[in-house]
């Protein structure tokens, strides 16, 4: 197979055992994979298969079961490292419960080392609550400058006044790809800004990691945080890489069994990356399941599957405004390279609540409401919209059932 | 669509594309009170007048869902000039029909037993009752019916 063949879509879809269930007496057309993924049988197979034959607790016992569980788990940070290109993964993997987590560890472990009082940091206006309110918090906490880099009207970052917002600042987080306008941001091109400003990168990669290629090496990123289960994993596992300099450096986050070298009654001394930000018993079962993810894309190819979301973005796109008109806005840059399958849809002026539930009845799963990035919806005018959110499953198909069930809606609330 | 068209009532999407008593009250002396469903970002704007023992008049803003808005229509057109009485007695009428499934999710408190209810007390309301089926939508439903409560509990407690 090569790397730019097209998807067998319908042999695919047969790996999804929750394509195969009808909501209200229609075919289910799920497109809300930016919320979270449906997973294919092999990673619930892989997860049945550890809890039947294997499952005891890691880096404790001696016996054959505890030892095959550590093995497993360690070998999920290595797929995972391996995945995004990670030079050292047994080392720079650390293992959360999400994104949130993930972003949330990095403000609370190395945004309270480094940042103090009157310190800058820069955000961006599209930014996924996770990657604001942490930092926020540490904010309110410590009292921080927060800045934020503008959204133009196409939807992508106004990088315009990048060198003066940028000044001064001692970290920068972006989104490598929104969750609303399904903008793949040049993290590269911010990154270089931002290291030659002196500022550390924390990258949300919660849309982008499980829908295109990623290789930390040239992604320009210090940290990048994402969940296995917008990656056809399981839900309650979450990855946060970071550069081994700035893991080593950073205090832990949760305290507790796991991550010390020793403890005594009056202190105890941290254990090294990654164990020490894995206080108590980590997600082992749903580690397997991120394995068996990884190796589910890995043997598709994520070339592959950025070229199918993008042909279908494209051929969404075009078909929302040949058969919805000027009626139909979807929000962000237009297809291309840096636009992923992401379509938040406002239609006339029918809330995207009334969208949703009109689209359900329909069998279509998208997602009503501000998608956790509130100020960006601010910014585009919109309390709320409806998103239809691709995945290598998706097909034509499926953009046809959206379209007649906006179409519905359009009649209803005419 | 049978479920939709219980679900969307023409009542409903009368008061939501006409919506009454739109607008907001000069405060003071109106009382002025705000519901959010952070949920969805749906937001309501109450303005009462509280004049001895009667709800003398209250106007509505914000911006939401059909069945946020048009039960918050309804919710005014049904209480405006009530006594006070009244209104917290079709309050919590109100929040019973809806706390019927509410209760069996087990996320309201001071869910209402069924047979309390008296659909009849509601009137057009009681158009709103095919929200039930729609779990996650109680809450468009009730958002108004909180904020009004809320309001009126606010304004009691500055009279005491």
């Amino acid at each position: 197979m090569t790397p730019t063949a097209p998807l067998n879509v319908e042999a695919l879809r047969k790996d999804f055992p929750l394509l195969t269930r009808t909501v209200h007496d229609h075919p289910i057309v799920y497109l809300d994979s930016a919320s979270s993924a449906l997973q294919p049988q092999a990673v619930i197979t892989a997860m049945d298969r550890y809890y039947e034959t294997t499952h005891a607790n890691v880096h404790r016992g001696v016996y054959a079961t505890a030892e095959e569980s550590t093995h497993l788990y360690e070998n999920a940070r290595l797929a995972a490292g391996r995945f995004i290109g990670a030079p050292d993964p047994a080392h720079e993997v650390v293992f959360t419960k999400n994104t949130t987590e993930s972003l949330n560890l990095v403000a609370h472990s190395w945004g309270r080392t480094n940042l103090g009082a009157g310190d800058a940091i820069l955000l961006t206006e599209m930014e996924h609550h996770a990657n604001i309110v942490p930092w926020l918090m540490l904010a309110e906490e410590v009292g921080l400058e927060v800045r934020y880099v503008p959204v133009d009207g196409d939807g992508r970052l106004d990088l315009g006044e990048l060198d003066s917002l940028v000044s001064g600042v001692k970290l920068v987080g972006v989104s490598a790809m929104s969750n609303v306008l399904g903008t793949i941001n040049p993290l590269a091109e911010i990154a270089a800004v931002a290291h030659e400003a002196g500022a550390v990168v924390v990258a949300d990669g919660a849309q982008l990691v499980p829908h295109a290629p990623v290789d930390v090496t040239t992604l320009g990123a210090d940290f990048i945080a994402f969940s296995a289960h917008k990656m056809m994993g399981p839900t309650g596992i979450g990855v946060l890489w970071g550069r081994s300099e700035l893991l080593n450096a950073m205090p832990p986050f949760l305290g507790g069994g796991g991550m010390i070298l020793d403890v005594k009654l009056d202190s105890f001394r941290a254990a090294d990356p990654p164990a020490r930000f894995e206080a108590g018993t980590p997600p082992i079962a749903e580690a397997v399941g991120l394995t068996a993810a990884i190796a589910y894309l890995g043997e598709i190819g994520m070339d592959r599957i950025r070229a199918h979301e993008l042909a279908l973005t494209s051929y969404a796109l075009s078909r929302l405004d040949e058969k919805l008109g000027p009626d139909c806005r979807v929000f962000g840059p237009p297809a291309g390279e840096d636009r992923g399958g992401v379509l938040s849809i406002a239609y006339r002026d029918v809330h995207a609540h009334d969208l949703a539930q009109v689209l359900d009845q329909f069998g279509v799963c998208v997602r009503p409401g501000h998608h956790c990035a509130k100020p960006l919806m601010r910014k585009l005018g919109v309390q709320a919209t409806a998103r239809a959110s691709l995945s290598l499953f998706s097909d034509e198909h499926d953009i046809e059932v959206l379209i007649e069930g906006l179409v519905e809606a359009g009649r209803l609330f005419g | 669509m049978a479920d939709l068209e219980e679900l969307y009532r023409e009542i409903i999407l009368d008061h939501y594309r006409s919506p009454r008593n739109r607008g907001e009250l000069d405060s003071p002396p109106a009382h002025r009170v705000e519901g959010f469903n952070p949920l969805c970002g749906d937001e309501v704007v109450i303005s009462i007048l509280v004049e001895g023992d009667k709800l003398a008049d209250l106007k509505i803003a914000g911006s939401g869902c059909s069945i946020s808005q048009s039960s918050a229509s309804l919710m005014s057109s049904a209480v405006k000039g009530k006594s006070l009485d009244e209104v917290h007695r079709l309050i919590h009428t109100f929040k019973g029909m809806m706390s019927i499934h509410e209760a069996q999710l087990g996320q309201d408190g001071e869910a209402v037993e069924p047979e309390e209810v008296n659909l009849d007390e509601l009137g057009e309301l009681a158009a709103l009752q095919g929200v039930v089926k729609f779990p996650v939508r109680i809450k468009c439903a009730t958002l108004s019916w909180n904020a009004l409560a809320q309001g009126l509990d606010e304004v009691a407690g500055q009279a005491g």
